[in-house]
């Protein structure tokens, strides 16, 4: 296949560094007297602190932080931005997080004066053109998930799941219906049952069955009308369809109880199968993923919360709607549960999120999922002949391999092949995650991954194999071509140094 | 048909091929039948970039509110600072924008230092020892603190002083639902938190520095109080406060939390903005969210990782101190910018700019009529509460239409009667705030327009 000649547009093992000495930090470059900040000039009398603080109100000595040139900081920060691997370095296969490419024109709605220049406390007559964007984004991400309506203030997936969680007490409590108990499949993402304690609620695992998906029986065999309601992610986390998934909800339904949907996974079903459709009551979408808005390095996220009929008038509030054709309000909920966040959510995020629907459309939107599954299973289909995949299967937008049997014959864990992997110019897969699967290495190619850099990551996959079998000090070494080597995660727990001041 | 996939319908065929499936479809076997969407999704076809770039610029037109259109004298958590070039530029380094949480540490070098720095500053600039690495906002900031505090004393009875952001007070409340908190809101008198009536023991005491109405709280006799009361101290800080005012760790607060927008991110309508958390030593086992430690590589190279790892949720799960995974890491990025831009003096010199332009408006309001001082004795930050004949909703109306966002009315934000003022006055006030950016002649014309507007 000729194809497989072009080189391979996300292997990052070019990337130039100057060197291997560590960045120092900026207060090691503060130089006193030295400044770059600038400010307007206001024209406005030069009162001291004095004249205008009660004395013992005022500090005797200024916070210090840095005190460096704009050239340094522009320095400094730039050669931060080096040491940091990307999605637009290279293909970032973290499995769960959806590292697709970020199309940059979100970036340009972002900084748009007329959307970054408004103020959240303007009143609505003065931000029609934000809350049709809320209004539009809302409808779009229904009809993805088939729901009724939706909150968009949760910030981030863990915020929409507590947000759910909180939609399903007062519903129940609504019906004078006391319930104590959420379950939660032995795969789930630790957010998942971290909210259900916020929640107020206890968490009742149910293990996996032989096919990593949700065992029936054992499921049945823990519903009463304790039950509030089950979390579930679908595709799980295995990168499985939960093929039961209209008899689960049947079975919970049944004893009164709701279905929350996390939406860690949609990106592998869009326009192929909703959550409304499975029986799910509740569903938060991690815009950050599925939408590309993009992580940010850990954050922002945003995870509005959609959900069916029922639950509408409990939802966050208020939400903008159009109270007349054309025309936007801000309408709290008649038995909101509340704000879930200081202002409307991460707007820009949001905005960001219309954009990328926008640009794709319904049918495009499809197709990302169609080549999501798609590159997964051709990863997977490659993989599987030198590699052991859990539960193998065809798979939906990413798959899992374990290395059990590595470690065992060579004492090569699933963190020792991450390491080896990153040497080969790609990120690392994510590891021991789900939990249920021993040297867990999970793979999520995502849809803007050509076929070429799949092959390349296979490779990649296989020189690091390669090493394990016949060269296993190489694993252990790697990674050699990272700005730091491996780092000493004990001696960070155990001589907290958290700050620059926290030094010895 | 605009997207972003690399596939050749060469390369789709020939993949399809390896798999064994004849179409895309099959892809989706595992999916019962029954269950699939037997229609195309009802969202508008795909358009291309321009098309959408036109439509966002529509968008932005109908927010006239915008700030370089009508000049803003609106705070209340949100506030319009400088934002210069040169953070915007460094901020927005796709190495940064576009990267995923630091799992991997020898890649994630840049990031992790970036927030290793960050929580230096901010930790500096509230006084206390430890900052986590971002939470999402400050009012979720506020919910974390009020639950760290709950499990250091052991008492869920929280005090909050309704001096506290509105807003804040009813999210601490939407997730009380959940934990179970007991809540007792205390009012104020005159602008100032009133206490005199807490008795026994609590858990926890917030108060907010300065009040939403502007006011400067008396913070050693709520660090007196807690002692008394066996409470943890959590103070909702304007950090930029500290550029002027001594912190709130100076004074023996065990939790301050505050909203990071001023330091390098944008209005935004409200988001993404960045909380702020820190904390004395011996509560940093129950932090919640992601904290950076110094550490080194296996050639004794100076590395920054993830640490104290095991109070999260991917590791404790149900007994994890939060639930936070994703928080704020490119706004957090952004505030050790722009705080490496202000530099010591800068710091403290848009602090006190703040404080100069708010002193400049009140003494405007003195005189006035239409608009007044609501507590004209109250020593004052960057925010002023100013007392309009006309009810506040009118005036902020009225004002746009001169080209000013002249503040927020308060029955906005507290949506009905609340402890934090008198109901006859509630609806006639608004919230003013004045920034280094405010200059003199702006000051002067806005006064002049708010005290016509506001009779």
């Amino acid at each position: 296949m000729t194809t497989l000649n072009t080189a391979a547009g996300g292997k990052a093992s070019s990337a130039p560094l100057m060197g291997k000495d560590a960045e120092p930090t900026i207060f090691e470059l503060s130089q006193p007297g030295r400044s770059a900040y600038q400010l307007r000039t206001t024209g406005v009398p030069q009162w001291s602190a004095e004249e205008l603080f009660d004395a013992s109100l005022l500090s005797d000595h200024p916070v210090p932080l840095a005190e460096v040139s704009e050239r340094d900081l522009v320095a400094h920060v730039t050669r931060l931005s080096h040491r940091q691997f990307s999605v637009d370095l290279g293909a970032y296969p973290l499995g769960s997080c959806t590292m697709k490419y970020n199309p940059k024109i979100c970036d340009a709605v972002a900084s748009m004066p007329g959307l970054a220049g408004v103020h959240p406390g303007a009143p609505a007559s003065l931000t029609q053109g934000w809350l049709e964007t809320f209004v539009s984004l809302e409808r779009a991400l229904c009809e993805v998930t088939g729901m009724a309506a939706a909150t968009l203030q949760p910030a981030a997936g863990a915020a929409g799941e507590l947000t759910g969680l909180l939609l399903m007490r007062a519903y129940h409590e609504a019906n004078g219906d006391v319930r104590r108990r959420i379950i939660i499949p032995d795969s789930a993402h630790g957010t998942n049952p971290a909210s259900v304690t916020l929640g107020g609620y206890e968490v009742t695992t149910i293990a996996s069955d032989d096919r990593g998906c949700v065992d029936l029986a054992a499921l049945k065999a823990a519903l009463d009308t304790d039950v509030a309601g089950i979390m579930l992610t679908n595709p799980n986390t295995l990168g499985l369809f939960e093929e039961d998934i209209a008899e689960i909800a049947a079975a919970l339904h049944n004893v009164g109880g709701l279905l929350y949907y996390d939406g860690a996974n949609l990106n592998a079903i869009m326009g192929v199968v909703r959550p409304g459709d499975m029986g799910f009551d509740i569903v938060h979408m991690n815009l950050h993923k599925t939408f590309a808005t993009p992580h940010g390095g850990g954050g922002p996220g945003a995870g509005p919360v959609a959900v069916s009929p029922r639950l509408v008038d409990f939802l966050p509030g208020p939400r903008a709607q159009e109270v007349a054709p054309g025309v936007y309000d801000w309408v709290k909920p008649p038995k909101s549960i509340g704000r879930v966040h200081g202002w409307h959510g991460n707007s820009l995020v949001l905005a960001r999120a219309l954009a990328y629907i926008e640009v794709h459309g319904g049918d495009g939107l499809r197709r990302v999922s169609e080549r999501a599954v798609l590159n997964a299973n051709w990863i997977r289909q490659r993989l599987s002949a030198k590699f052991d995949v859990a539960f193998d299967r065809p798979c939906m937008h990413e798959v899992v391999l374990s290395l059990a049997k590595l470690r065992k014959d060579h004492g090569v864990k699933a963190l020792d092949m991450a390491k080896r992997i990153m040497e080969e110019g790609f990120h690392a897969p994510t590891v021991y995650f789900p939990l249920i699967v021993d040297e867990a290495l999970m793979i999520e190619p995502t849809e803007t991954e050509s076929l070429q850099t799949l092959e390349a990551l296979a490779q990649a996959f296989e020189v690091a194999l390669d090493d394990a079998l016949n060269n296993e000090q190489a694993v252990f070494a790697a990674p050699r071509t990272t700005p730091v080597g491996r780092v000493d995660e004990a001696r960070a727990a155990r001589t907290l140094v958290q700050t620059f001041d926290a030094r010895g | 048909m605009a997207d972003y996939l690399p596939h050749t319908n060469d390369e789709l065929r020939s993949m399809l091929d390896f798999l064994g499936l004849s179409s895309t479809e099959e892809l989706f076997n595992a999916v019962p039948e029954a269950l699939r969407l037997a229609r195309g999704l009802e969202i508008a076809d795909g358009m291309n970039e321009p098309d959408v770039l036109s439509r966002f610029e529509e968008r932005a037109k109908r927010n006239t509110a915008r700030s370089d259109q009508m000049l803003c004298f609106a705070g209340s958590g949100a506030y319009d600072h400088e934002l210069p070039p040169v953070v915007k530029a460094l901020a927005g380094r796709s190495e940064f924008v576009t990267a995923y949480t630091p799992y991997q540490p020898e890649v994630a070098q840049g990031v992790l230092q970036a927030i290793f720095e960050f929580q230096t500053m901010i930790a500096r600039i509230y006084g206390l020892p430890v900052s986590n690495a971002s939470l999402y906002d400050g009012a979720t900031a506020l919910v974390e603190g009020v639950n760290l505090g709950v499990a250091s004393s052991g008492s869920n009875r929280v005090v909050l002083s309704a001096g506290v952001h509105p807003h804040w007070r009813q999210v601490v409340a939407t997730f009380a639902r959940g934990t179970g908190h007991h809540l007792e809101v205390v009012p104020l008198i005159d602008g100032l938190t009133d206490f005199s009536a807490i008795e026994g023991t609590c858990g926890v005491i917030v108060v907010a520095q300065p009040n939403y109405l502007g006011g400067l709280e008396d913070l050693s006799a709520v660090r007196a109080l807690c002692d008394r009361t066996g409470a943890i101290m959590v103070v909702a800080a304007d950090p930029v406060a500290s550029g002027v005012l001594k912190t709130p760790g100076s004074y023996g607060a065990d939790v301050v939390v505050g909203e990071g927008q001023g330091f390098g991110t944008a209005l935004s309508f409200g988001g993404p903005y960045l909380g702020l958390f820190a904390c004395s030593i011996k509560e940093i086992r129950r932090l919640p969210g992601r904290i950076v430690g110094e550490t080194v590589d296996v050639e004794g190279r100076r590395a920054y990782v993830t640490t104290l790892r095991t109070r999260e949720q991917d590791i404790r799960r149900e007994k994890a101190s939060s639930n936070i995974c994703s928080n704020q890491t490119l706004m957090a990025v952004a505030a050790s910018i722009q705080l490496g831009w202000l530099g010591t003096e800068g710091f403290a010199e848009m602090a006190l700019a703040c404080a100069r332009g708010t002193r400049y408006l009140a003494n405007h309001l003195k005189g006035g009529s239409g608009a007044t001082l609501l507590h004209p004795d109250l020593g004052v930050f960057r925010e002023l509460a100013v007392r309009t004949v006309k009810p506040a909703t009118q005036v902020v109306n009225e004002m746009a239409a001169r080209g000013f966002l002249a503040g927020i009315a308060v029955s906005a934000l507290t949506g009905g009667p609340d402890p934090s003022l008198s109901d006859d006055v509630l609806g006639h006030v608004l919230l003013v705030s004045v920034t280094e950016r405010r200059t003199a002649k702006e000051i002067d014309d806005f006064a002049a327009a708010l005290e016509e507007v506001a009779k």
